[in-house]
């Protein structure tokens, strides 16, 4: 057995002449939580679905649980649970007999089954709906029986992607706090998310991708001391190019993204002295977050 | 690319079983519906045209039109709802409703999945089959006891009919597509298959290319069981029966490979 959980060596995509996946390489260790973070396009379910085996790398090295991927990722499989960006439960069925169809795929009897759905509609706070049809079911609701439909295996590795988005800040709440409850239980999650605030909450590392490319690793605080490593103060309801060259001589790096400029500031007095004199200027002065690293590397905003 | 293909092809003889298991919980909901669906429209052409035509075309091949027309009628609808299974209710859960993608996650393959709907879109036709089958023995149409015979050709024949359309489900865009499977395939293959007049009332050429239709084979194994008579080449029907099976089996693993898995 290897020691990693998942490992990933120099893998490579294109469908055509785009290079979704480039030259990609990171390892996951046995319960840990890592994200892959990244803008629309970036290939985060593309490597969700290679990791599977559902589409094989062009080029590279993919390890899921000690199985080599594609070749034998069925047996990878039988031990990894699975929320996709796009909730494909089975709307004929009800919420119980979702958990019921799946578990037979993984080969488990009826009774088996029986004798742990209660469990996971208890874990997924869905007791109440169990004879509930799918389609019956808010987003978040069906959201928190994919999850239990993960489960439905006992995996030793859960693949998320986004499984939060499209959720209200209640419910999103609440899948948090079901995957930290997993994440004590010793489950190794590989997760995919634009929500900084998701990553830098849940994830022990991850890696920041553009264009398929990892152009940052490491955990949510690493990063942000690498990348930032001090205060931040927002301007807004000024001139954006007029104000960074204002005050530019006394900060460390200005980003301007729509009509805010972010400034990292080592001594934010020194700025909020420049900005005194003007009228009109809010400011907003925070730790750094994960966020501004995302926009430090790719200088491009992400969806809040 | 040797061992993508693997993902293509069922994993072993009982993962399918959970995907038949599936379908059936789903149709299991809605089994009367279903059932009387089925059983409509051969019904519908079974009197129509047996008792229409029956009085004016008299007897054929020695026995009574109703009689004859019976053997086609059971082929027939075997053909039809295997078909009807797999190019709408099996593209349904391919495409638009993703359990195939969801069902790809757990420990079964393609191949299980694509056998899974095979075996239950045959399941269908039998049911469909086996029901024309009753009552056209309840009317006196059956020879006992080689009309049990048939039961194993429509199963066969729903098989072969689903592993074909299993070919076109595969490559086909949107619904749209299948309206030209079923005109320009499927109809008159009822037509040139000897399911409603003889073959031998074709023209020449058409009765050279009847010999290779899936449908013709099925009729001439259910017809002489039905009327009680001695069946000729059982061989070769069940051979070019399974033939047709296997090859558009292994050819629509392929190309859903290339459709999903990529
Ligand atoms: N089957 C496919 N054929 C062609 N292009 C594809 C295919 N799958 C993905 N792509 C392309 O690969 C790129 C990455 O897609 P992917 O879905 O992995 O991104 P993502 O990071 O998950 O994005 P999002 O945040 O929007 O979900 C996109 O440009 C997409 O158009
Ligand atoms: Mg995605």
């Amino acid at each position: 057995m290897s020691k990693f959980a998942m490992e990933l060596t120099g893998v490579k995509k294109s469908y055509g002449d785009k290079i979704v996946v480039d030259g990609l390489s990171f390892t996951v260790a046995p319960g840990e939580c890592f994200g892959l973070l990244g803008p629309n396009g970036a290939g985060k379910s593309t490597i969700a679905r290679m990791v599977l085996g559902m589409i094989s790398p062009d080029a590279g090295k993919i390890t899921v649980l000690g199985e080599p991927v594609p070749s034998r990722a069925r047996w990878a499989r039988m031990r990894v649970g699975v929320v996709p960006q796009f909730d494909n439960l089975d709307l004929e069925f009800t919420a119980r007999e979702n958990l019921l169809v799946f578990g037979r795929y993984f080969g488990k009897s009826a009774r088996e089954l029986e004798a742990v759905i209660p469990s996971l509609l208890e874990f997924a706070r869905l007791e109440s709906k169990a004879n509930a049809r799918v389609a019956e079911l808010s987003g978040g609701m069906k959201r928190r029986l994919t999850l239990a439909r993960a489960l439905i295996n006992d995996p030793q590795l859960l693949v998320l992607d986004e499984p939060t988005t499209g959720l209200d800040p209640h419910a999103r709440h609440l899948i948090w706090e079901r995957l930290r409850i997993l994440l004590a239980r010793g489950k190794t999650i590989i997760l995919t998310t634009h929500f900084m605030e998701e990553a830098e909450r849940l994830c022990d590392r991850l890696c920041v991708l553009e264009h398929g490319r990892n152009i940052a690793e490491g955990s949510p605080h690493a990063l942000i001391d690498k990348h930032i490593g001090c205060h931040v103060i927002e301007i807004f309801g000024g001139n954006p190019r007029e104000l960074s060259s204002l005050i530019r001589p006394y900060v460390q790096h200005i980003e301007m993204s729509g009509e805010t400029l972010y400034c990292y500031a080592p001594d934010p007095e020194q700025v909020r002295v420049q900005l005194r004199e003007r009228a009109g200027l809010r400011l907003l002065q925070r730790p750094p977050n994960l966020e501004d690293v995302f926009l430090r590397l790719t200088g491009r905003e992400m969806e809040k | 690319m040797d061992e993508g293909f693997a993902a293509a092809l069922p994993a072993n003889a009982w993962n399918w079983l959970a995907v038949w298991r599936r379908n059936y919980l789903a149709w299991k909901k809605v089994a009367f519906a279903s059932i009387l669906g089925n059983l409509a429209d051969p019904m519908i052409y079974f009197f129509g045209l047996g008792s229409g035509l029956g009085i004016m075309v008299g007897r054929v091949e020695g026995t009574s039109y109703s009689a004859f027309l019976a053997a086609g009628m059971i082929a027939a609808s075997a053909m039809t709802a295997s078909t009807f299974e797999t190019i709408y209710a099996a593209f349904a859960r391919m495409r638009d409703r993703r359990i195939w993608e969801a069902i790809l996650y757990t420990q079964l393959t393609l191949g299980d999945i694509i056998l899974g709907e095979l075996a239950w879109a045959a399941t269908r036709a039998f049911l469909a089959g086996t029901a024309i089958t009753i009552i056209a023995a309840m009317l006196g149409y059956a020879a006992w006891p080689s009309v049990l015979y048939t039961l194993p050709v429509i199963a066969l024949t729903g098989l072969t009919f689903a592993s074909l359309a299993m070919v076109v489900t595969a490559l086909a865009p949107s619904y749209d597509y299948f309206v030209f499977y079923q005109t320009l395939v499927i109809t008159p293959m009822l037509f040139l298959s000897g399911a409603v007049f003889p073959i031998n009332q074709l023209p020449g050429a058409f009765q050279q290319v009847t010999r290779f239709l899936p449908l013709a084979h099925s009729i001439d194994l259910i017809r002489p069981a039905m009327l009680g008579r001695p069946v000729v080449d059982v061989g070769v029907h069940i051979g070019a029966l399974c033939i047709y099976a296997v090859v558009a089996f292994f050819l629509s693993s392929a190309l859903l490979r290339r459709r999903l898995l990529r």
